[in-house]
């Protein structure tokens, strides 16, 4: 499927979860055909808050997202964002990268909430539920639940199994499960892949851009 | 005299167990690697999904899908794996990581860990896997110089920069001291250059 045409299922002020630490993993061309297809007021969960100018960094130029859930923005070339977060342009959740991580698998497994002792005592868990279980401090964490999920993996085979290269896996998997759409950009696909070696089931993706 | 970060990164290493599965923080904390001993089976762990990390990538092994926390090319070693962020974090969150070594703003007399803002007004906070670290290896050592550059100590009695962890540090490796926190206090475990007793008088906390 062309990168466009997979992007279409994006509407105006959905929330959508981009794959990527840094550039590894992270689904340029989708990001690209994003940018093209002019989606505005979107809420982007990704790791970081874009690298340079290309990527994340250029949908956040273009003025489309509204909102930036993610663990780490400020890097030494996340100009775009520091820029735009500067102006009041765009506004932060910032989630320990963990948290992050766990709020998106358990979107993705159907649990209503869970506890985590990540941040406990810290400012980022301001207005949270803490619980003490068996005398340790948790806190109360909510799903973070995508209407689509952008993904870079490796290679798919016709189902749309998913294996990925080395440290570019990161969220992938985890944000394939959380979002009603997954899109998933991949280098190749191939006739079939050992089904042992599958990381992602092709039950979560529903689109597959070779880029 | 007090310790260049070359030394204090090989007196760190000298007391990681053999064996330990270790997580390294971004900037000085990596230079630890580069003094493990050979044969120690100590397995370097990355946030960014991987077991047993090799040496910072050079010319041809540069591949931008194989990254440390850093961002930076790496390598990997034999019987390296790769996991997804959720398994990563679990690693660390569930107890199975021995060792994770951090650098800090202050850490307390009790342990608590200061390392991931500094609180300023105007400064985008960014906060990574940090706090998920200090709460969630077996161990965590602290790498930093005891004073600032204004001569204020960055070990004290309690922290006011924002916490990363409450008392989850175990160790603090410093250019002139290493110290143990301990139930019972912040213990001197050895000094460079300098005495415990000298330490005491520049100190706010009470040193056993």
């Amino acid at each position: 499927m062309a990168a466009l045409e997979a992007v279409e299922a994006v509407q105006d002020g959905d929330t959508v979860l981009v794959g990527g630490f840094g550039m590894a993993g992270m689904p340029v061309e989708l990001i690209d055909a994003l940018i093209e297809h002019g989606a505005s007021n979107l809420t982007i969960v990704s790791n970081n808050a874009g690298n340079g100018d290309t990527g994340l960094a250029a949908l956040l130029a273009a003025g489309r997202v509204r909102k930036v859930i993610c663990s780490f923005p400020r890097q030494s070339d996340s100009w775009v964002f520091d820029g735009l977060y500067r102006a009041g342009k765009i506004d932060l959740e910032l989630v320990p990268q963990g948290n992050l991580a766990e709020r998106m698998r358990a979107a993705g497994a159907g649990i209503g909430a869970f506890y985590s002792p990540t941040a406990v005592g810290t400012p980022l868990a301001s207005g949270k539920e803490v619980r003490v279980i068996d005398g340790r401090e948790y806190l109360l964490e909510y799903p973070i639940r995508g209407d689509v999920a952008l993904i870079k993996a490796h290679k798919s085979d016709r189902m749309g199994n998913l294996v990925y290269r080395k440290t570019a896996r990161n969220f992938g998997p985890v944000m394939a499960t959380a979002a009603a759409v997954t899109i998933a950009q991949v280098s190749s696909i191939v006739d079939s892949l050992d089904p042992e070696a599958v990381v992602t089931p092709a039950i979560y993706v529903n689109r597959l851009v070779v880029a | 005299m007090s310790l260049t970060r070359e030394e204090m990164a090989e007196i760190v290493a000298r007391d990681i167990p053999d064996g330990s599965y270790v997580n390294l923080g971004i900037g000085q904390p990596t230079m630890v690697a580069s003094y493990l001993r050979p044969g120690s089976g100590v397995v370097l762990h990355t946030e960014n999904g991987m077991l047993n990390m090799g040496p910072v990538a050079t010319g041809d092994d540069i591949d931008p899908d194989l990254t440390n926390a850093g961002k930076q090319p790496v390598t990997e070693l034999p019987g390296a794996s790769y996991f997804h962020h959720a398994d990563s974090f679990a690693m660390m969150r569930g107890g199975h990581l021995d060792v994770c070594i951090m650098g800090a703003f202050q850490v307390s007399a009790k342990g608590d860990l200061a390392n991931w803002s500094t609180g300023a007004p105007d400064a985008i906070p960014a906060v990574g896997g940090a706090m998920d670290l200090a709460i969630g290896a077996k161990q965590v050592f602290v790498m930093m110089s005891l004073f600032a550059k204004d001569g204020k100590p960055k070990l004290v009695p309690a922290c006011t920069y924002p916490l990363t962890g409450k008392a989850c540090v175990s160790r603090v490796y410093t250019d002139v001291a290493t110290f143990a926190v301990t139930p019972d206090g912040v213990r001197v475990v050895e000094t460079f250059g300098t005495t415990a007793e000298e330490l005491a008088a520049r100190l706010d906390v009470s040193l056993i």
